[in-house]
């Protein structure tokens, strides 16, 4: 217990202190947690034989950051992108995996090691990318989309690159069982069918991945969520993310895969951002610490022994990598800055490659004197990778802007949406009147009965506590134009009020006051504007009372117009009397005093008759002075 | 004008309508004329929010249209403009198939602070109220309307102090009647400066 929980507090560290530096620096998060690793692994050598065990632990993050990007890929997107990705991911597994199979054997390799190299090259890593993606904001541009769907495409791939990886052992190396016992760790459940059933368990649990998601998730989260407990929910979707991927691996197939697929089907669904919000810190910490891993993995000594060849070995590899890249940005025609992105994204080799390099000497495919050596390239090419975006992002990207500024900004195409907290009687109409002026307003409510009742009139609403500053951010708060704050429980409106602006000093802030007091404390806690709800229909009312005493209508008007506008006046003052008063005495003796001062002069203002001066509210209508 | 007697719109326009004096009078001896269709657009419209296709609706229904409203500023009070920026549409009042107004007429009853001395070319207005009332003027031209001198109580500020109202409220009703009766010279009401002078030579004796 003593030793895990120093080692955590070590690999916490690190983390901690590396990424901050590294990010603050222009480097990026990857590139602060691979020197993190390498800081506690070769270099001050804190960790040390552990850093194996725990890479197969994080590569978990991996499966949860496809099943987060799943949720963002609603299924008719990914309908859409079918043909990027079985041609553009084809094109690139296929050709690169080619060209380095004909490199390997000009280089004097036997064909079966040399065809492996070639799979394990053109596998890239889905967990640099995507989190450097996420970072840098490019996920939804055209060239971040065909990344993705290469990155996709090899995860499909890999499943049988894994089945063909002991067809290759080398006839030189002896069998020793170990080949047999890690196919049956893997495929428990399966091994013993025959083909046909294989593929009907195969095809079975894809069904009930994507039958079960859309059918029996949503009762079993509104079940959740009713009871309001918040960790239940939590751990209600890390028992899903974690079930899928058991599954997958029963089968035999990819967990991340499965994962993904979980997520584009729950991807229409109202707890989609709550999934987000509650699944995004897991895999932030899990990825982190497989950055960390990899870079307490790396072993300098190999390094040392040969650093051209290992050196010379991975920028061939890079390089065969990027002209394949660079060939599939011509074939599919991407926009010279969307071109780049692809190019310089992908060139990396992935963490599955280390799981294929033991895989393939498992199987007696590949010479275990070569792991070392080939891990040390695989590593030393995601170390490489940060420093390709940070190319893209500081010279590639003002340079190109720069030349054709118009055309990107006709791209951005993700209009700023409106974000409503609270979509009860209040929260409905705001959301109405917006919608109808064709505004994007992303709708947060806390009650799934309400969100039912939303999603069966057709408005976009999603189930989640917008208290929680996460929840918002998921739900695109960042981009927002505006924050609508309209939730019923006064005391959850001025926290939910003072965290945004807190966290966004200009974001406006749209507050609903459920009384006067309440009114002053959404003010104090930074609503740029806050009505208090039962204002303006009392005021209607009132104004029709006056038409029914006999007032001409244009006069009832002009007096609810007048009433309106002195109100807004003392309402100011009497807001800065009750920010002097203490927190205990908010509507001190002052406070009452001027309350009582400012009704009088309001009735003053309403009845002040054209004998002594003009009246306030008709002031331009008033002819001028009789004659004596 | 086709059979039957002409149906008559009066649209009245005052925004402080509690402080009146003589339009008030004049807005009840016209609701209590038959045949005669009384709208109080501020009443109507405190919002300022003009329904057109309404508006426009009425407009059909009758033939002959009447603005009465006090002057302000050498025009109308702000919403009876709005009236005409709104409702006399393209397409509806003029332009292309904008016939919906042919042959209607249009009467102008309004009150001026000002004494009639002052509604000329050496009086501080400089115009007389025919001529200031131009605007208006080619506006029913433009919609193929007839434009008939305007019915006006000049010095309104002190009229009721000198009991002049009583008599201008007569007057009005008189116009009315022989509005509605179709004994109304309008040939000769288009020519005149204004009505009220010429009442006597402008209603015929009913046939």
């Amino acid at each position: 217990m003593t030793e895990f929980l120093s080692s955590a507090f070590i690999y916490l560290a690190a983390a901690v202190i590396a990424v901050p530096i590294a990010k603050r620096i222009g480097l990026g998060s990857v590139l602060g947690y691979l020197i993190a690793g390498v800081l506690i692994g070769p270099l001050l050598g804190l960790v040390g034989r552990e850093t194996q065990d725990l890479q197969h632990f994080a590569e978990f993050g991996i499966v949860m950051m496809l099943f987060l990007v799943g949720l963002e890929l609603e299924p008719r997107t990914l309908w859409a992108m079918r043909g990027k990705l079985l041609g553009m991911g084809g094109l690139q597994v296929g050709l690169t995996t080619a060209l380095v199979w004909g490199c390997g054997l000009l280089l004097g390799f036997d064909w079966r090691i040399a065809l492996i190299l070639g799979m394990i090259t053109s596998i890239s890593s889905t967990t640099i990318v995507l989190q450097t993606f996420t970072e840098m904001g490019v996920s939804h541009t055209p060239g971040g989309r065909s990344a993705f769907s290469v990155l996709l495409f090899q995860d499909i791939i890999v499943i049988p690159m894994l089945a063909i990886i002991p067809l290759l052992a080398l006839p030189g190396l002896s069998a020793s069982g170990n080949a047999a016992e890690a196919r049956s760790a893997t495929h428990s459940m399966i091994a013993a069918l025959d083909g046909w059933a294989y593929a009907g368990v195969i095809i079975g649990s894809i069904a009930f991945v994507i039958l079960g998601g859309h059918f029996l998730s949503r009762p079993l989260f509104r079940f959740i969520a009713n009871t309001g407990l918040r960790e239940a929910f939590t751990a209600a979707a890390l028992t899903l993310v974690v079930g899928i991927a058991s599954l997958m691996l029963l089968v035999g197939l990819s967990p991340a895969l499965g994962a993904f697929l979980a997520g584009v089907v729950l991807a229409t669904s109202e707890f989609r951002h709550e999934l987000e919000t509650d699944i995004e810190p897991f895999k932030g910490i899990l990825v982190g610490l497989f950055f960390i891993t990899v870079g307490a993995g790396v072993q300098f000594e190999v390094l040392a022994e040969q650093p051209g060849y290992i050196l010379a070995l991975t920028l061939g590899a890079m390089t065969i990598k990027a002209l394949v890249l660079l060939l599939l940005a011509k074939l599919f025609r991407l926009e010279r800055l969307d071109g780049w992105l692809l190019l310089l994204s992908l060139p990396q080799m992935s963490a599955f490659g280390f799981v294929l390099l033991a895989y393939a000497a498992q199987n007696n495919a590949l010479p275990a004197d070569m792991v070392p050596l080939l891990s040390l390239v695989i590593a030393l090419s995601m170390f490489l990778t940060p420093l390709c975006f940070i190319f893209y992002g500081k010279v590639l990207v003002p340079f190109i802007q720069g030349d054709n500024k118009q055309v990107e900004e006709d791209e951005i195409d993700t209009s700023a949406p409106v974000i409503i907290a609270g979509i009860g009687r209040f929260g409905q109409i705001v959301d109405r009147l917006l919608r109808a002026n064709q505004v994007n307003t992303v709708v947060l409510d806390q009650e799934p009965g309400q969100i039912d009742l939303m999603r069966k009139v057709g408005i976009r609403s999603y189930y989640g506590d917008a208290t929680r500053i996460d929840l918002l951010r998921t739900a695109g708060i960042e981009g927002a134009s505006l924050l609508v704050v309209a939730i019923d429980e006064e005391d959850q409106a001025v926290a939910l009020v003072a965290e945004a602006r807190k966290n966004y000093p200009r974001l406006p802030i749209l507050a609903r006051a459920r009384s006067r007091p309440h009114f002053y404390r959404l003010c104090q806690a930074g609503a740029d504007h806050a009505i208090i709800e039962t204002y303006h229909s009392a005021l209607a009312l009132g104004t029709e009372a006056l038409k029914a005493l006999g007032a001409h209508p244009f006069k009832a008007e002009q007096q609810r117009q007048a009433f309106d506008a002195a109100e807004k006046e003392s309402r100011s003052r009497l807001y800065r009397m009750w920010s002097r008063g203490t927190e205990g005495d908010r509507f001190s003796q002052d406070y009452r005093a001027l309350f009582i001062e400012l009704e009088e002069a309001l009735s003053d203002i309403m009845q002040r008759d054209r004998a002594d001066g003009h009246d306030r509210s008709e002031r331009g209508w008033t002819p001028p002075p009789k004659r004596p | 004008m086709d059979e039957g007697p002409p149906r008559i719109l009066i649209l009245f326009a005052h925004p402080s309508i509690d402080r009146s004096e003589v339009n008030v009078e004049l807005l009840a001896a016209s609701r209590a004329t038959p045949g005669v269709t009384v709208v109080d657009l501020y009443g109507e419209y405190p919002q300022l929010q003009i329904d057109i296709d309404r508006e426009q609706q009425r407009l059909l229904e009758h033939d002959i249209i009447i603005f009465m409203f006090p002057l302000y500023w050498y025009s109308t009070p702000s919403l009876l403009k709005e009236w005409q920026d709104l409702v006399l549409e393209y397409g509806f009042a003029y332009g292309e198939g904008g016939t919906a107004l042919q042959d209607k007429v249009l009467l102008c009853s309004l009150t001026a602070g000002g004494a009639e001395t002052a509604y000329c070319s050496q009086g501080s207005n400089q115009f007389t109220l025919r001529e200031l009332l131009r605007p208006l003027e080619q506006t029913a031209t433009l919609c193929g309307m007839r434009f008939l001198a305007p019915f006006v109580l000049f010095g309104s500020r002190s009229a009721l102090e000198e009991g002049r109202i009583d008599c201008h409220v007569r007057d009005w009703r008189r116009v009315l009647q022989a509005l509605h009766e179709g004994c109304f010279d309008l040939a000769q009401a288009e020519k005149v400066d204004h009505l009220n002078d010429h009442l006597d030579r402008l209603t015929l004796e009913s046939a």
